[in-house]
């Protein structure tokens, strides 16, 4: 799982390219991402990595830019 | 002696937390004397209650059990018929305090705070399910959790890890000031909120339009007073208790969340239940309905989103009135708000498509009134004035 993957399946999810260059963009504040967005990423991200986050891990202080998604996937990989 | 009722209970708090606060500003831990705090406490809550006692007793030992085994389990093993038998036995004391009565069998087992302490309980066998919480779970520092009193009788919820973390913090001299600052500032906002806002709505509008013959004259305008002063009487009794809890548990060292936001300058229904009894929509959210979604995405039962979405919506406030009790009005409560997200939620996608409703100053006032409106005839809902 290289950086840019998690980068495309976040744009993917968000349906929004900007995550690819604002790496640092909150994308809950943004309104890019919702409760639901966040399952749909946590399927995806399970299926393509193989890495399952469980749904109360990922909490919103901790996961709300594309790099810091990145580098929690990182460590768990 | 119900909690944070009479200024007697006050009194005994404060006198107790004096050691809390002393060991706190020289910066020691008073970890262990909170505990014997808490189980004072209690025994003061309940010392009028010997069924109550036994029932949480029982509540207790069989939750201690359930947790205590399911940990052990799922070192071992992780099945899903095992994890939903736990689920439901960690229920079942809820379940069966809601029933009994309906059986005839009043007043045979239920206590205060059973409904919040479940919670609480539940949401462990989940994460332990989760894989979020492997490490041991000394009894202690359990049952301190369970337990704790200032939230018992009715919340905030407050979360396991949460709590462990800052259990285990001894917080330095200047930050335990801040906590006391912080403390004894919102124990005074719950003074003001519950014995002088909600008491004089009640006093003055609420008991004033029962007493009167007002209904029989102005039936129309008596039910719209009593829709927003019941509102308002509730927002500010309940905002005013968990003040008390949040400011009580500050000075011993816990930061409980918060669960009141300014619910009533919510721009949408979706913003509302982000703001009002945070801790309990923030549950339903984590352990129900999104969940469910996950669950239902992962196993593509419903392939489509906004369905699962709507199913989990239902789920989510069906339970939430359930919870607040069986009687009628509590469900069409639930259905009720599962219809305003539902309909918030088509009436979004369908905007972000036509682009009618704009984003600005005048919309986002006219967004924050029309949400206020209906949130207070879901309060209405929920007093069951509007039935009887």
């Amino acid at each position: 799982m290289e950086k840019q993957d998690v980068y495309d399946l976040l744009a993917e999810v968000c349906q929004d390219d900007v995550v690819k260059e604002e790496l640092d963009m909150d994308i809950f504040e943004a309104g890019l991402l919702d409760s639901f967005g966040t399952i749909t990423l946590l399927v995806e991200i399970e299926e393509r990595f193989g890495i399952s986050v469980p749904i109360t891990e990922f909490n919103r202080e901790e996961w709300n830019t594309p790099n810091k998604i990145a580098k929690e996937l990182a460590d768990r990989a | 002696m119900i909690p944070f009722e009479s200024f007697y209970f006050f009194f005994i708090v404060g006198i107790l937390l004096i050691p809390s606060i002393i060991m706190g500003l020289q910066g020691k831990a008073s970890r262990k004397y909170n505990m014997v705090v808490t189980i004072i406490m209690l025994a003061i809550i309940f010392a009028n209650s010997l069924l109550g006692t036994i029932s949480l007793l029982i509540f207790t030992i069989w939750q201690v059990v359930l947790v205590k085994g399911y940990i052990a389990y799922r070192k071992k093993a992780n099945s899903t018929a095992i994890f939903c038998i736990g689920i439901i036995a960690s229920i079942m004391p809820l379940i069966l305090v809601k029933i009994l009565p309906i059986l005839g069998l009043n007043h045979l087992f239920g206590f205060l705070g059973v409904s919040y302490l479940t919670f609480k309980a539940v949401q462990m066998i989940m994460e332990i399910r989760d894989g979020l919480i492997k490490s041991e779970i000394p009894l202690a520092d359990f049952l301190y959790f369970l337990l704790f009193f200032p939230s018992l009788s009715s919340g905030p919820i407050d979360r396991w890890r949460r709590f462990q973390k800052d259990v285990h913090t001894v917080p330095t001299k200047e930050a335990y000031r801040e906590y006391l600052y912080l403390g004894i500032n919102k124990i005074f906002r719950g003074f003001l909120y519950k014995f002088i806002i909600a008491f004089l709505i009640h006093f003055y509008i609420i008991v004033q339009l029962l007493e009167t013959h007002y209904f029989e004259l102005h039936p129309v305008q008596y039910h719209l007073l009593n829709m927003y002063s019941y509102s308002l009487y509730l927002f500010f009794d309940f905002a005013g208790y968990s003040a008390f809890a949040i400011g009580i548990s500050y000075i011993m060292g816990i930061k409980t969340p918060e669960n009141f936001h300014l619910p009533f300058i919510s721009r949408n229904i979706k913003d509302f239940w982000n703001r009002w009894h945070m801790t309990l929509s923030f549950w339903f959210r984590d352990y129900v309905y999104m969940r469910f979604a996950f669950w239902m995405t992962k196993k593509k039962w419903i392939k489509n989103r906004v369905t699962i979405s709507n199913l989990g919506y239902l789920m989510l406030f069906l339970l939430m009135g359930v919870w607040h009790g069986l009687a009628p009005h509590y469900i069409v409560y639930g259905l009720y708000h599962a219809c305003l997200i539902i309909g918030f939620d088509f009436f979004d996608r369908w905007n972000k498509k036509h682009k009618v409703w704009p984003k600005n100053k005048f919309t986002h006032v006219v967004a924050v009134i029309i949400t206020f409106h209906f949130v207070c005839f879901g309060f209405y809902i929920f007093s069951g004035n509007l039935f009887y």
